[in-house]
This record gives C-alpha cells, structure tokens and sequence, in this order.
C-alpha cells in the first residue's frame, strides 16, 4: 500500500510523529476493529478510529437512536433519533473519512453469533463498549478463546476504569471479575446516571489501545486496570497479577464454550451499548 | 498502623481482617468488590481469614458496567 497525497495530507500530523510515520499510517489503513456497541464509549471511539484511518471498523449494535442517548453518544445527532444506531454511526463515519470500510452487524451480541462476527473480517482488535455484565464476559470469553485483543471499559456517574487484554500477555476481565454481579446488585447508568463526557474520556483510552496495538508501540493496559475518578480529577493504574485459576484463562479452564448469561427480557433495550 | 486502600493512607487501631476493612474503608458493594492485598487476589472466602498488616496495600476494584438508556 502507497499513501496517496491526499491521504499524506490528511494524516500528515500521524505521519510527523516517529512511532508512526508513513509506515505506521498504513499499518492504521490496514488495521481491522471491532466496536461492540455505539453508546457512550463505542461513539467517541469509533469517531477517533475513523478520523485515525483505521481502514474497517465493525460496528455491533441492536438498538436504535434514543433522545436521551444524545447527552454523551456523539456518534448520533438529533435527526438519528429512531434509527439503528449501526446505520447512524455508518453515516457519521462515511461523512468523516472515506478511507473508511464500514461493516455494521445490527443484532446483540450472543454466545451462538460473536465468533461469526469476529471472523467475520477477522478483527485485529477489539473494543468492548457494552453496558451489561452478562455481555462484557462474553466479549472477554470470545476474545480468549478467540485469541484476539480486546479493551474493556465501564462509565458510571463520575468514574470510569479500564484495562486491556492481549493473548499471553497478561490477566483477562474473569481474572478480575470471576462471574457477573445478580442482576440490580451494581447501579447501571440508567438507575445512577453517567456525565457524559465519562464515555468521550474512556472511549478514547479504548480507541488510543487499539492504535497502540495495530502500530505496536508503546506498553499497552495489560496487566494494569486503570481507573479514573473525575470528581477528584485522579487516574490511578492498578497492577493486576494474573489468575492461575481463572475459569477461562486460566491453568485448567472450565469454561472452553461459548454461553449466554440469562438476561431478562425487559431489560433487552438496554443491552446494546451504554 | 498504617494501610493503603485505592492509593490512601489508612490508620488502623489494630489488625482487622478484610472483612472488617471493607467497612472500616467504606467499601461499595462489598459483596461483589474484587479485593487484592500487595498484588495478589483475595478469594471472598478468605476475607474473614486474611489481615492486613502495616505497610499492606489493598485495593478494592469495582464492577463498572453501566446502562445504555
């Protein structure tokens, strides 16, 4: 691949940096991510990875356009209101930069669908921006037995934390997490609220790991959760040892399938991203 | 004696188990925090059984999962 002047235009302050250069541009132009859902961290990070020239970016969502997403999901604008939010941040990313390839996948994520869709263009790396427990675990759970990298992030009222995982290379969120909270045991955004600038700061950590890792510079987030409190304005980067006895990553994994956490069906409209 | 939780210092009178330590520090959610004392996980089964002692840090990580709506 050859950049064309145009392209040495657009991405000429990438270019200027010496972890990048051109080289490091078309690693970006040939780079493959995965945005599960297009809600408070998916938008700002899809937006970034498009603006970035990562060449195809995956978008998964099953939801539409809701008023009150507006607040923090920048992907979508007012006249969006009722769409589906894959076909939204389709628009707004084909707007933003043409180098762009678009795939969107307008379905939740599920044990019987997530490896066809990480196949689907075989991902490079994937970006986790679910609201729901039962869906953060099988997005790790997929990327582990999958072998693909993934970043996980959660936003709620004034906090934020996330953490990323490369095959080998260090604890995956079950290490952390061993299984999800019951159901209402943990506040969601919707029942504690969110400011939405929380998604636009952990979206973009998301979609600054996933640029490190197609470039391969720098030390990624593995091993380390990092959390963020805006209300004292402090980030802190936790070292997380790995779990031997992990159920999916671990010595002797009990978990080698794929399966779905119950969730229940009124709360399905929440499921799609944050 | 002195602990560090989530990066701040805490006096303690006397040794307390991370039982105890989840409510002395006001942990959120404490049945369903992730706690770690100098770097290794403690099992919730081993929260009556595992003290703390001067110089320990522990952190307590939080479930942050949200809501779309």
């Amino acid at each position: 691949m050859s950049l064309t002047n145009e392209q040495l235009e657009r991405y000429s302050r990438h270019i200027i940096l010496k972890q990048v250069g051109g080289k490091g541009q078309e690693k970006i132009l040939s780079g493959k991510v995965l945005v599960i859902g297009t809600g408070g961290l998916g938008a700002p990070a899809a937006m970034y990875l498009a603006a970035a020239g990562v060449g195809t970016i995956g978008l998964v969502d099953f939801d539409v356009v809701d008023l009150s997403n507006l607040q923090r999901q920048i992907i979508h604008q007012t006249q969006d209101v009722g769409k589906a939010k894959v076909d939204s941040g389709r628009e707004t990313i084909a707007a933003m930069n043409p180098d762009v390839k678009v795939h969107t996948y307008n379905e939740l994520v599920t044990a019987a669908n997530i490896k066809d869709i990480i196949r689907d263009q075989d991902y490079d790396f994937i970006l986790d921006g679910t609201d729901n427990f039962p869906a953060k675990f099988l997005i790790n759970d997929a990327c582990v037995l999958s072998e693909k990298p993934f970043s996980h992030a959660g936003i709620i009222r004034f906090q934020g934390q996330t953490m990323t995982y490369v095959p080998g290379e260090g604890p995956c969120y079950r290490c952390v997490f061993k299984e999800p909270p019951p159901k209402d045991a943990v506040p969601t955004c919707r029942q504690a609220g969110v400011l939405g600038v929380m998604g636009g700061i952990l979206g973009t950590l998301q979609a600054t790991e996933a640029l490190k890792y197609l470039l391969g510079v720098g030390e990624l987030l593995t091993g380390h959760l990092l959390t963020y409190d805006a209300l004292s304005m402090t980030f802190r980067k936790v070292r997380l040892p790995r779990n031997e006895n992990c159920a999916v990553c671990g010595k002797h994994p009990s978990i080698t399938e794929l399966f779905d956490y119950e969730q229940p069906t009124c709360d399905l409209r929440n499921t799609g991203a944050r | 004696m002195k602990v560090t939780v989530n990066g701040e210092e805490l006096a303690l009178e006397k040794p307390v188990n991370i039982k105890e330590l989840l409510v002395i520090a006001k942990a959120e959610q404490p049945d369903y925090v992730t706690v770690q004392k100098n770097d290794a996980f403690v099992d919730h089964a081993e929260f009556e059984d595992t003290f703390v002692a001067d110089g320990d840090a522990i952190e307590f990580l939080y479930f942050m999962g949200g809501g779309s709506r």
